[in-house]
């Protein structure tokens, strides 16, 4: 018989900042999951499933997004401050995401080019992960998060235990699937050696090399892949160009990037790198 | 010529005969019909992997591989030739000693709990085409996993079998082949593992090139390899079949790609501080390749899954590598943070602190850590580096 000690349910929230959403739609994903879950905790705050908000505090807020607006980096105080466990979920929450791009231009210069009324724009230089603005307790990697690896981290909170999300390699992901590496195998570049483990080695089993879509692994040796990447004919852009993708604020990442290819710093004062700015 | 023990006493039986494409697919054939289930070197996104084969057709007819530092291509070769390739990127390992494995399942039962462990079947397999160093490597594993007795230094392990490395060991039917063709990456002979299967195989297949049509020189290595034999439609061989198998293997022998360094061993262990070290450190991306493929590493962790509710867990084990952080993890932090210590312990390990722990070297000189690390990096190089430095002192 299983054990029903009557308790109180934890509070989830799930919370978005600059995002796509993507990656909190991995939990709608999860489908056969999704009941268990529901079971499991109290769905407090969750705008893309249910319009319904319960105040906090929260047993565990799931933050998306990145920090890209003095009201961003407020409001994600106010979170922290009512979150006994705070998860970042994705390449934008832990690393900025692609929009982080911007972080190596002149902000000043893309609100002129795109927006009619440039002084309706009220936005940060930067766009950086949670982790520089408050204390996060796991950060899950992913662009987007893999729905298994969420559901697993969430199930490890519930218990009490380590999450089993391992920041080794992708190339042990392929391994251990019997993948045929791409690069010694079809001469295909590929960002796996550098990049966490965790997609389901999605692109190789297609005979494509990997995005890195999971970011830096644990010691990544950028520069020594760059050198096998240009043996096989990248050009030092292509390298750039590889590594400014959805994580291209990831230390490691940005690094690799500006050894191959520098940017110009950016024009103007914008160009100071803000962290923690609050309105 | 047999190095292996003769079936003795079972005279009517034949030792030897020779095959040809027919009797081979036979031999696939009466193994399926005895209920293995054949895993055989067979062509997928452009490797050569070991898979299920059903006939002879799916074994890799005309397909050679060319092989060297971070790189493998296939070539077209001889097509009346289904093993002139050599190693791909998957080791037995991966059929013997799964990269995932239950160890035990939990269920919370009213106030305690109750753990069962999977029942599952042993799964019996034929391996076809196992290469010289790959049964040297199982004679590795054998020590390791406690199957086989050894004067290492953790000797006494059998009293700590691998239940199930054991079961599944014995249940495998093993068809070896002598290799006649050397890869690019190979360097077995170097290592004393091959390019000859010398013993610990059920049949083995000599492949004769150069007949025109596909012949295989069977000679039988147990008892119950003699008995399929003699299923099997082919006709005796005689001592011309020998000689031109003997010619075959010594081709390969002549033409390894690499060579080790004689007395790696003592070489390394007294070079634990040498500059080359931090040389390799910068080449090596930590990716943990070289162990995943290395037909002998068989280092894993274990990792505990639960469901929601928290009434059922499962803990697994799973291969892990000397080349992950958390490998090395111990009270109070992971104790190999460079690339050059973790570099260092495998090589190490492998060719060194191997003989003192289990009385064998940890290398059988198969060249996949060569081939499939994405940088290349070249373990019989970084030895003879090392070995080089010193003749200059």
């Amino acid at each position: 018989m299983p054990r029903k000690v009557p308790k109180r349910r934890p509070k989830l929230a799930v919370w978005k900042f600059s995002s796509c959403d993507g990656c909190q739609l991995s939990l709608l994903d999860c489908e056969d999951e999704l009941l268990a879950v529901a079971d499991a905790v109290e769905i407090a705050y969750f705008l893309e499933a249910t319009r319904v908000a319960i105040h906090g505090p929260y047993d565990v807020s799931l933050v998306e997004g990145s920090i890209s607006t003095p009201h961003d980096a407020e409001r994600i105080r106010r979170i922290r401050a009512r979150s006994k466990v705070l998860i970042t979920i994705g390449a934008c929450a832990t690393a900025g995401g692609i929009q982080a791009l911007r972080n190596f231009r002149d902000v000043d210069g893309f609100v002129r080019a795109v927006y009619a009324r440039p002084d309706f724009i009220d936005t940060l230089a930067t766009s950086t992960a949670i982790r520089d603005h408050v204390t996060v307790d796991f950060e899950l990697h992913g662009c987007p998060i893999s729905k298994s690896q969420l559901l697993e981290v969430l199930n490890a909170f519930l218990n009490g235990r380590r999450p089993v999300v391992p920041p080794h390699s992708q190339c042990i992901e392929c391994k251990l699937h019997g993948t045929v590496c791409v690069m010694v195998a079809r001469g295909v570049p590929c960002l796996g050696p550098v990049t966490q483990a965790g997609c389901g080695n999605l692109c190789p089993r297609f005979a494509r090399g990997c995005y890195g879509c999971f970011g830096p692994k644990e010691t990544p040796n950028t520069a020594a892949l760059a050198k096998q990447l240009t043996a096989l004919g990248w050009r030092d852009a292509d390298i750039a160009n590889a590594f400014r993708s959805f994580n291209a604020d990831a230390e490691a990442f940005r690094r690799e990037a500006d050894a191959n290819a520098p940017l110009p710093p950016p024009a103007g004062e914008g160009g100071a790198r803000a962290k923690g700015v609050g309105g | 010529m047999e190095r292996t023990a003769p079936t003795t006493g079972r005279s009517a039986l034949p030792e030897a005969a020779i095959l040809d494409r027919e009797g081979l697919d036979a031999l696939i054939a009466a193994l399926r019909g005895d209920g293995y289930a054949v895993i055989g070197p067979r062509l997928r996104d452009g490797a050569i992997v070991l898979d299920p084969v059903e006939s002879a057709d799916d074994l890799s007819w005309g397909l050679i591989d060319e092989q060297d530092g971070g790189r493998y291509r296939l070539v077209p070769g001889d097509a009346q030739t289904a093993f002139s390739h050599t190693v791909g990127p998957q080791s037995w390992k991966r059929h013997l000693y799964p990269p995932r494995q239950t160890l035990w399942t939990g269920r919370r039962d009213g106030r305690g709990f109750t753990v069962e462990t999977p029942a599952d079947p042993v799964p019996h397999h034929a391996f076809l085409g196992v290469r010289a160093c790959d049964l040297a490597a199982m004679a590795v594993q054998d020590r390791v996993f406690g199957v086989a007795p050894h004067e290492g230094r953790s000797a006494g392990q059998e009293r700590f079998t691998d239940s199930g490395y054991a079961a599944r060991r014995a249940a495998a039917f093993i068809v070896a082949v002598n290799c006649g063709r050397a890869g690019g990456t190979c360097f077995c002979d170097s290592m004393g593992a091959g390019p000859k299967a010398a013993g610990g195989y059920d049949l083995a297949l000599t492949e004769l090139p150069g007949c025109g049509t596909p012949a295989f020189l069977a000679e039988a290595g147990s008892a119950t390899g003699a008995a399929l034999l003699a299923r099997l439609p082919g006709h005796a061989a005689g001592p011309q079949d020998r000689a031109a198998a003997d010619a075959s293997v010594e081709q390969a022998r002549a033409h390894m790609g690499r060579a080790m360094v004689p007395d790696a061993g003592p070489l390394l262990a007294r070079n634990l501080e040498h500059p080359r070290w931090a040389e390799v450190a910068a080449r090596c991306l930590s990716c943990a390749n070289c162990t995943m493929v290395c037909p002998t590493c068989f280092c894993t962790t274990v990792e505990d899954t639960t469901d929601l509710s928290g009434d059922h867990v499962e803990r697994w084990r799973r291969w892990d590598s000397c080349f992950t952080v958390d490998f090395s993890y111990i009270h109070g932090g992971a104790i190999r943070q460079s690339g050059l210590s973790r570099y260092r312990q495998w090589m190490t390990h492998k060719l060194s602190s191997w003989w003192e722990q289990f009385g064998t070297s940890g290398c059988t000189g198969c060249g996949r850590c060569i081939t499939w690390c994405p940088v290349g990096i070249d373990i019989t190089e970084e030895a003879r580096a090392i070995h080089d430095s010193e003749g200059r002192g």
